[in-house]
């Protein structure tokens, strides 16, 4: 049996409410996510997608339950053993979080820089070829508020494999892109997930063109997370919020398809 | 009624003790990433040159301008007893131990402190601290120890240079404008001023240097964290201004509370 390459056991999260009521976002979540296939984590917004990303890269701690990387329970983690764990996830943030006063050429460079013992000569010709391979040739010098949504994105893309993670995270990948953007920047995750072979988590809205990706849904709603093999298996699910989710999205699914042929 | 109120102070003081706490650790974590490697040499020099190099103008502006009215209040004062001729004492030695480096702490407070708030607060927004920490690159040792360091070591220094700047704004209220002698303005601050006296204003640097920039640092770092600031650019923007407010006001208490118990 492989080993799942994440894992939730029965996590419970909550926040406190400025009024002093509890807000559960995680209740009692279970659920694996498979080594070498692409998940999507569906919902609303405030249902705590973002809140799951942030517990997986040990950003936020459980209230109680256990979180697993590779088998490893990752709780207890502190110092050094928790840089490990970090060096191998990629992140793909909403906004793309670059650093605004470094190059795209800096960007990318920052974690060979910071997190490895190459030399310049090494960095400089690893950090070309990704950059000719995101199709970023000829904007090495350039700030990010000289770039595109699409191209902040691809950056973004690039410095977070630099380190070749086993696992990309992507925070709502595709917010504020327009839909040709949005296309070309899913193929760009298609062919780089081939290539490389990591373990895909997408957390987002945006679900009809993202479920063309997945292998596995996951629906997170009121605390609760529903786990799907398939996107068409949610279709066929009985519980009251996901046939809601069905009707409010499956359309939109089927147009998306459409569109993609 | 009663209860509404003691929920509300329970609420309030929970809140100060947990700002405190994180403060603390925040405090501690910055010190010792001073110390971890590798040294970012080349960012503690960009830093120098920020707060340092670039609070020159200002410190000079603000030193000149208030050595000068001493000199000129201080010959008002002391010709009413005959004593003009201890006027480079009291400049000198009021300058040193006291408006020397809280004037100096209140002006970079004012300009670094509030760009190293909002610098701090607009990467936790956009979560650039965040990529850092997913890239496990430390956050402190990166971005926050290279201020630490730069402000510790830029503070003191520009104490100096003030109390110099001032002590000459003095003299050439007192003896150009005055005709105080220029013997007994050089004389008065040698006798008076003691080496007890430039380690009490060193100190004092060098602390209101350590509570600017923690406070400065520290409020952007935690900008999502702080009660009623709200989100996006509105919260940086408030928290900006609480930083500088909360540092000035500590260096004023501080003043006080380190000349009770140093001087």
């Amino acid at each position: 049996m492989t080993t799942a390459a994440i894992e939730f056991k029965n996590v419970h999260k909550s926040f406190s409410r400025k009024d002093g009521t509890v807000q559960r976002v995680l209740d009692g979540v279970d659920f694996a996510i498979p080594t070498g296939k692409t998940t999507v984590i569906a919902g609303g917004s405030g249902q705590g997608k973002s809140v799951t990303l942030k517990i997986i890269l040990r950003l936020m701690s459980v209230d109680s339950g256990e979180v697993f990387v590779h088998g490893r329970e990752i709780g207890g983690l502190r110092g050094r053993s928790l840089e490990m764990l970090r060096t191998q996830f990629g992140v793909l943030f909403q906004g793309s979080a670059l650093f605004d006063s470094l190059t795209v050429f800096e960007n990318v460079a920052l974690p060979l820089r910071e997190r490895t013992k190459k030399s310049e000569d090494e960095i400089y010709e690893q950090v070309n070829n990704s950059l000719a391979q995101f199709e970023l040739e000829g904007h090495e010098a350039k700030y990010p508020a000289q770039l595109s949504g699409g191209m902040k994105k691809r950056v973004g893309l690039a410095r977070a494999m630099q380190l070749h993670p086993s696992i990309m995270l992507f925070d709502e990948p595709t917010t504020g892109l327009d839909p040709v953007m949005t296309r070309e920047i899913y193929h760009l995750f298609a062919d780089t997930q081939a290539e490389f072979g990591f373990t895909s988590v997408i957390v987002s809205h945006d679900i009809p063109k993202v479920f063309n990706l997945a292998d596995q849904v996951i629906i997170l709603n009121r605390g609760v997370m529903d786990v799907f093999d398939s996107p068409e298996e949610i279709q066929w699910s009985e519980k009251p919020h996901v046939q809601e989710f069905v009707e409010m999205t499956m359309g939109k699914i089927y147009q998306s398809q459409l569109e993609e042929k | 009624m009663i209860t509404d109120f003691l929920a509300k102070l329970g609420n309030t003081g929970l809140y100060v003790l947990t700002d405190l706490g994180r403060m603390t650790l925040f405090l501690l974590q910055a010190l010792m990433g001073i110390f971890r490697r590798p040294f970012r040499f080349r960012e503690l020099l960009r830093q120098l040159r920020f707060i340092g190099v670039g609070s020159l103008a200002v410190i000079f502006f603000t030193a000149i301008s208030t050595g000068m009215v001493l000199g000129l209040q201080g010959y008002y004062s002391l010709n009413k007893f005959g004593a003009e001729g201890m006027l480079g004492s009291a400049v000198s030695l009021t300058l040193i131990m006291e408006l020397g480096p809280v004037l100096t702490a209140l002006m970079v407070a004012g300009r670094a402190g509030s760009a190293m708030c909002a610098e701090l607060g607009i990467m936790r927004i956009s979560e650039q601290i965040d990529a850092l920490d997913c890239m496990a690159v430390d956050p402190f040792r990166y971005l926050i120890s290279p201020k630490f360091m730069a402000t510790i070591i830029s503070i003191p220094l520009l104490t100096a240079l003030f109390d110099v700047i001032g002590i000459a704004g003095g003299y050439v209220a007192g003896v150009g404008l005055m005709d105080v002698s220029p013997g007994s303005y050089i004389d008065g601050m040698k006798t008076s001023v003691t080496n007890h006296d430039i380690w009490l204003g060193t100190v004092k640097s060098c602390f209101f240097a350590l509570l600017v920039v923690w406070i400065s640092c520290g409020r952007g770092y935690f900008v999502q964290q702080i009660r009623g600031a709200g989100f996006g650019a509105e919260s940086v923007s408030r928290v900006t201004t609480q930083a500088v407010v909360l540092s000035s006001i500590s260096v004023l208490v501080f003043d006080y509370l380190l000349t009770a118990v140093l001087l």
